[in-house]
């Protein structure tokens, strides 16, 4: 066929040449755009807007918006942002558009109510969430649990964290164990152990994937600090006996401490700088409150939002 | 040099949308159309007549064989600047004039802007159009888009004309007018080959044709040639009534008019009914031979009549 | 350029003026552009912000409708109605007659937009009496909408060239409407995982993306555009634009006439 290879040729390039060029332009349009594209997000701030906007078909809308809180989250985070203000009305706009969306109130409440940076540091908004949530889903244990943590972990108020978790534990599907850990609360509110108790009981519970890491990770920044603080009593009892720091763990294993170098839960083995106990890698091991270097702000972690 | 050879064009067709089965739409054949011939292409509706003409301009692709175009290669786009054609029932650009639309197509074929500007009158005038030369063509009748095509197809002076049932939506007078511009194609040199079901138009303008029936080319040559395949008739005139029934009974139909009897029967029959004239006594008027037309060829080879065109006023 | 794709997007343009039907929805656009000055006074303190939105609004809606029509009508319908036997019994190649069409349509989007747009303008200089520096991006609003109208009418050329007018016009306006949520399309894929993940994603990036082509809003706010944003803008336009129209001629070029 004269004349129709070369045409093909030429135009299967320029398609191909076009698709690629427009995929990255994209990109580059994208990079620059999240803040423009929350304006239009905040220019209907109404959640009952957006459901007349939506035409009936809130559903989608209500996915939609789903999509726009996770990615806002995962943007922000992602570049280590502490102010999340659009989270909670994003969020807000979802349940409202569908009140049945329950991932919406346990993702929303988790990082609604963690200190920044791994959250938008609002325990009251992410309670607000959460009550909403249960009022329109009352079966729905989970919320329950959310509610306690939220109470237990970011407003420290041990009282109405067991109360939360006294409800999780009688609904049907409900965990029973959580029963003795609400009974406990009162008292030990704040030690590790109970905190372990709660986050072992989202990390057997939760489906959710982003969930389940999350609270991965609060069990590993758990065994950390437990790891550090029995360390720290070492170092301690070695400078009382000898009256100065020790050098290195092998003079401490030497001195009858341990029989090898501590490694922490991310696998590294921990340093020991001046008589302090520090992880290698406090860039990428959140929510620790032990073993930091001097100064050093909690991590923000890998990212917990696919991005 | 052969204005067109076509050299084993077929066309096959996927037909229904689960259980696809193939349709043979043409057969491959060969066919050539010699330099200033006026060449019929003859074949009832349906026999791939138009699908060969698609196929000659590229509008369809043929699953094989190729074509020559004016000694090119028929898929060179620039072959086309030497070759105007006409599709079948035309449609046009409706809110253009005919002037418009002529001015269009001059452009497109790469035509010079100021021999356009002559151009133009002279062929709406050619074709009987001067009057409507500034009308839209949504104002025009059947008749008179035909007569647009035509012009379209010769604006830019081509060398070879290909028309798809040029005389379709025509009046006798238009038709007439039609035959008149083929042939006025003829003496400038021109090839045309067109298409037709209209078998007097093929035997008073042909040099040569081609039959097609059912996607297979059944016959190529002169009408002449074609016509005295078929075997003659001769038509018997004699005075008397006697003789009909015998002549009756050997296949030919009688009319009768004040004291004469016509009959119309085949050559081979002539000495039978010559002896039951010549028994019954009556007297011989005439005898003369019938020449065969296209239609008796195609009555005979193909068993079939090509449709009569249903005029449209 | 080509002396064919000049001839074929020129007759483009006059059938379009010459389309009736094209009249009535700019004149509607128009009529909506007037409409605005009476609902932005009603709406007390926020006139300009409501000419602007509403202004703008119909321009890109009524722009889409008509980017879709005649983006279909004039090549659909050439095949449909088989006005095309002529064009390509001529020494026009195939890609001549698309690139010369999207030319033409788009000529006409441009003319179309710019009487619509002159109507908005008029709008706002009746509320605000005057114009500001702040209204060039009311300017940068209407130039992204007509790069969106490239987009939409390479589309519909695509569309057109593999299928009947009424399921072009179809997809037409479904890829519309899901290329004003390409971003959210890109936050979907984004969250999913696996074999899935791969096909949204490049789903996702199929789509056109005329989420970042509306600055409406920035406009009613008078809010300045980023100079990059307008350059990133018109390459992408202009390459989504060129890989459909690619796209149409390797389609087209292969396609028997019926």
């Amino acid at each position: 066929m004269k004349s129709r290879g070369p045409v093909t040729l030429v135009f299967a390039v320029l398609t191909l040449l076009g698709l690629a060029g427009q995929a990255l332009l994209v990109r580059k349009v994208d990079a620059l755009r999240p803040e423009a594209t929350l304006e239009e997000v905040l220019y209907i701030p109404s959640a009952k807007a957006v459901k007349r906007m939506g035409l009936g078909y809130t559903g989608l809308v209500a996915d939609i918006y789903w999509t726009r809180a996770v990615q806002y989250f995962g943007r922000k985070h992602g570049k280590g942002s502490t102010r999340y203000e659009l989270l909670y009305p994003l969020l807000d706009i979802t349940t409202s558009l569908d009140p049945n969306l329950v991932p919406a109130y346990e993702f929303g409440s988790t990082f609604l109510a963690q200190r920044p940076p791994q959250g938008a540091g609002q325990p009251e908004k992410a309670v607000a969430l959460l009550e909403k949530g249960i009022s329109a889903n009352p079966n729905e244990w989970k919320l329950y649990l959310h509610l306690g943590f939220v109470y237990y972990f970011e407003i420290k108020d041990y009282l109405a964290a067991a109360r939360a978790l006294q409800h999780a534990a009688e609904m049907p599907g409900g965990n029973p164990e959580l029963r003795a850990i609400a009974g406990t609360l009162a008292q030990h509110g704040g030690d590790l152990q109970t905190s372990r108790q709660l986050w072992m009981m989202v990390y057997q519970n939760e489906k959710q994937a982003q969930l389940r890491k999350n609270a991965e990770r609060h069990l590993a920044a758990i065994d950390n600090d437990e790891i550090v603080t029995v360390l720290e009593a070492a170092i301690a009892d070695f400078r009382r006996r000898t009256g100065r720091d020790p050098k290195s763990w092998a003079e401490m294993n030497a001195n009858g401490y341990g029989r090898t170098v501590p490694i922490d839960p991310q696998g590294d083995a921990y340093l020991l700088i001046e008589g302090r106990v520090e992880v290698a890698h406090p860039e990428t091991f959140p929510f620790i409150t032990k073993g930091l270097p001097p100064g050093q702000q909690p991590s923000i972690g890998p990212q917990i939002v696919v991005q | 040099m052969p204005a067109i050879e076509i050299l084993g064009l077929e066309k096959k067709y996927e037909v229904g949308f689960l259980r696809k089965t193939e349709k043979v739409a043409l057969k491959p054949f060969e066919l050539a159309v010699q330099e200033g011939e006026i060449f019929g292409y003859l074949g009832p509706n349906g026999a791939g007549k138009t699908t060969t003409l698609k196929l000659l301009m590229g509008l369809i692709f043929p699953t094989a064989g190729s074509a020559r175009l004016l000694g090119r290669h028929w898929r060179d786009p620039d072959v086309k600047t030497e070759i105007g054609f006409l599709p079948e029932q035309p449609y046009f650009y409706d809110y253009l004039t005919a002037t418009e639309l002529l001015e269009y197509y001059g452009e497109l074929s790469g035509m010079d802007p100021t021999a356009q500007r002559l151009r133009v009158p002279e062929v709406l005038e050619r074709v009987g159009m001067t009057a409507a030369a500034s009308t839209q063509l949504r104002k025009f009748s059947k008749g008179m888009l035909q007569r647009v095509g035509i012009a379209q197809a010769i604006i830019h002076d081509p060398k070879l004309v290909i028309l798809d049932e040029p005389m379709s939506g025509l009046d006798p007078m238009g038709r007439l007018e039609v035959r008149d511009i083929i042939h006025s194609l003829k003496d400038e040199g021109k090839t045309v080959f067109f298409s037709t079901h209209i078998l007097s138009d093929a035997e008073t303008l042909c040099d040569r044709v081609a039959v097609l029936n059912e996607g297979e080319l059944r016959a190529i040559g002169v009408v002449a040639d074609l016509t005295a395949q078929v075997g003659g008739k001769v038509e018997v005139v004699w005075q008397g009534e006697k003789a009909k029934p015998a002549v009756e009974a050997l296949g030919a139909e009688c009319r009768t008019t004040a004291s004469l009897v016509r009959a119309v029967l085949p050559e081979a029959k002539l000495d039978a009914a010559l002896d039951a004239i010549r028994q019954a006594r009556e007297r011989l008027v005439s005898v003369t031979p019938v020449r065969a037309t296209l239609e008796d060829y195609f009555l005979q080879k193909l068993g079939r009549k090509p449709l009569e065109e249903v005029e449209t006023r | 350029m080509n002396s064919r794709v000049l001839t074929i997007a020129a007759n483009t343009f006059r059938e379009a003026v010459r389309d009736r039907v094209l009249y009535n929805l700019v004149f509607f656009a128009l009529l909506m552009a007037g409409g605005s000055i009476l609902v932005g006074q009603i709406s007390i303190d926020i006139e300009r912000q409501v000419v602007v939105n509403l202004g703008l609004t119909a321009v890109s809606l009524f722009g889409v409708v008509i980017a879709i029509f005649i983006g279909i009508g004039l090549v659909s319908k050439e095949i449909e109605k088989r006005t095309l036997y002529t064009v390509l019994a001529r020494p026009v190649r195939r890609w001549e007659f698309i690139v010369g069409k999207f030319f033409g349509l788009v000529i006409t989007l441009v003319v179309n937009t710019f009487l619509m747009s002159l109507g908005v303008l008029l709008a706002l200089l009746y509320v605000a009496h005057k114009l500001e520096r702040g209204d060039l991006t009311v300017v940068v609003a209407i130039y992204f909408i007509v790069l969106q109208f490239v987009v939409v009418t390479a589309l519909a050329l695509l569309f057109s060239s593999f299928s009947s007018p009424l399921l072009s016009a179809v997809l037409a306006f479904a890829v519309f409407i899901v290329g004003t949520f390409a971003e959210d399309l890109r936050g979907f894929a984004a969250m999913s995982q696996g074999v899935t993940r791969v096909g949204a994603t490049i789903a996702a990036y199929l789509m056109p993306n005329f989420a970042a082509l509306n600055v409406i809003a920035e406009a009613a706010h008078a809010k300045p555009v980023a100079g990059n944003l307008i350059l990133f803008n018109t390459v992408y336009a202009l390459l989504y634009a060129l890989a459909a129209v690619a796209g149409a001629v390797l389609i087209f070029e292969r396609r028997n006439l019926k």
